[in-house]
């Protein structure tokens, strides 16, 4: 069994967005899906582990902030839909936590850090169908890299970075990273 | 980790990635559709040379919920009645494609043999071997302690737990004392001197005759069944006197703290080492332990099997990158 993924790993690379420009983005993007959604009725957060998830709660306070509002979160831990589990060995898995109130007849936004193939959400779909139907679902990222390798596209985007395909985008959140921010690092030949 | 053989071979990180799987896999129970994709395609054999009610039915629920293929395959009404050996099951096993093997055996080591002689490819998955041990028992066991007194997280670590009876013919008692030890959990063994076996001086565990001084100390009690099947001598005069030494009663239940747990891992012989009262009261953990065994034989085939076939454990996974 490999050991568990070392989250605390700093990565390194150029900054794309610091510590303030996260905010903002996130502030953005709180304010689209109010915008969107009719003032969050209805509406469920739906973190994708590890960084997705933390993203999610972000969202959801912000919007109480602005609108007084209490957006249900939870958390989908999708390893177990990947299609790519025989190609990358195994690991360990992340909590997935329904929203309350759970998931039937609401609109659900699913929350990532970054979008890139499209394999992410396309496991997400897979396993949000078997916790429950949602009336519509919407995927909210902070990165949109490009290079989709299915037909799959973000709802709300944090921002829009072209890239190299061998190139790495590195979220960090201060939950998990201690730190904000976004960094574009050169290929690194195995990750990603 | 290719296959699991021995409690003794996890390590305290890799039992708790085990624990901490089982418990997210555990939720799945609790949905309308209990049924992952994760190992779609994959066959998983149950290879049962004895016979098992709860083990085979756990590990065949578990395999089914994660979409794999399921054979069974017991020894009665198989050529192995006529005499084949376990080598040729063994390869007809292999020449059918089985990613993994689930075997139970009388034979102590026939696991190991089979996972040593390159008689098969896949995962060899050790549900009991004679009176050697029984790993997924010990898992489970330990996922059923951590959930009932420790919150569900992290190890055991000043869990005091007795198992009492027939350790000398347990299986489950050797994979238990390995896997708390690791835990950090406090073992002591309780049963009559002919019923412990040669060499259990050498266990990291403490060893008494005399269970009502153990009980009052105890966070856990685990009952064992006294194994008849196996055994050609007598070992004790008569089974009332085995019952009134070292029989789980409620006299003596209320020996033990208030939060203590009484556990067996079944099948249990009601009247013998445990007292009907007890089985059914609300101490008693032997149902969960059931429900408990599936999510933890999930966590076992997840991790053996839904990794690639040539798994590099030291290269790391994403580092800080989160993935596609």
């Amino acid at each position: 069994m490999p050991p568990a993924r070392d989250l605390h790993a700093q990565p390194t690379g150029r900054e794309l967005l610091s510590a303030a420009d996260v905010g903002r983005t996130i502030d953005r993007i709180a304010h689209q899906i109010l915008e969107k959604t009719s003032g969050a009725a209805d509406t469920a957060l739906l973190g994708i582990p590890t960084r997705g998830a933390p993203l999610a709660r972000r969202l959801a306070s912000r919007i109480r902030a602005f609108e007084s509002l209490d957006v249900p979160v939870g958390s989908l831990d999708i390893t177990l839909y990947r299609d790519d589990l025989r190609l990358r060995g195994v690991r360990g898995l992340e909590p997935t936590a329904e929203p309350p109130g759970g998931i039937d007849g609401k609109l659900v936004v699913l929350v990532d850090d970054v979008l890139f193939s499209g394999r992410t959400v396309r496991a997400a779909l897979d396993a949000l169908g078997e916790l429950g139907r949602p009336r519509a679902v919407q995927l909210a990222v902070l990165i949109d890299r490009g290079h989709r390798e299915l037909p799959i596209r973000a709802d709300y985007v944090g921002k829009n970075i072209p890239t190299a395909r061998e190139a790495t985008v590195s979220v960090l959140l201060a939950e998990i990273d201690g730190r904000d921010g976004v960094l574009l690092g050169e290929a690194k030949g195995d990750a990603q | 980790m290719r296959h699991l053989l021995s409690a003794g071979d996890l390590d305290r990180e890799e039992t708790l990635l085990i624990l901490d799987t089982a418990e997210q896999l555990s939720r799945v129970a609790a949905r309308p559709v209990k049924k992952l994709p994760t190992l779609r395609g994959r066959t998983v054999v149950n290879l049962f040379f004895e016979d098992s009610t709860r083990t085979r039915i756990s590990f065949e629920a578990a395999a089914k919920r994660l979409s794999a293929d399921v054979i069974n395959f017991s020894a009665k009404g198989s050529s192995v009645s006529k005499g084949e050996s376990l080598k040729d099951t063994a390869m007809t096993l292999e020449a059918m494609g089985a990613d993994a093997v689930v075997v139970r055996h009388s034979a102590s080591g026939a696991p190991h043999r089979l996972a040593a002689s390159g008689w098969i490819g896949g995962s060899v998955v050790n549900a009991g071997d004679g009176t050697h041990e029984h790993p997924t028992q010990a898992l489970l066991d330990a996922f059923t302690m951590r959930r009932r007194l420790v919150g569900g997280r992290g190890d055991l670590a000043g869990q005091r737990v007795a198992i009492v009876g027939d350790v000398l013919h347990s299986r489950v008692a050797r994979s238990n004392v390995l896997l708390l030890h690791t835990l950090g959990a406090t073992v002591t063994l309780v049963a009559p001197p002919t019923l412990l076996p040669v060499g259990v001086a050498s266990w990291p565990c403490e060893i008494s005759y005399d269970l009502d001084a153990v009980l009052p100390d105890c966070d856990v009690v685990m009952m064992l069944r006294v194994q008849a099947e196996r055994m050609q001598d007598a070992f004790f005069p008569t089974t009332r006197e085995y019952a009134r030494r070292y029989g789980l009663d409620a006299a003596r239940v209320a020996l033990l703290p208030d939060h203590a747990i009484v556990m067996h891992p079944g099948p249990m012989i009601r009247g013998m080492e445990i007292t009907p009262d007890v089985a059914d009261s609300a101490r008693s953990t032997i149902v969960e332990q059931v429900t408990n065994g599936v999510s933890v034989r999930m966590a076992v085939l997840y991790l053996l099997l839904g990794g690639g076939p040539e798994l590099t454990p030291s290269t790391p996974l994403e580092g800080g990158m989160e993935f596609v």
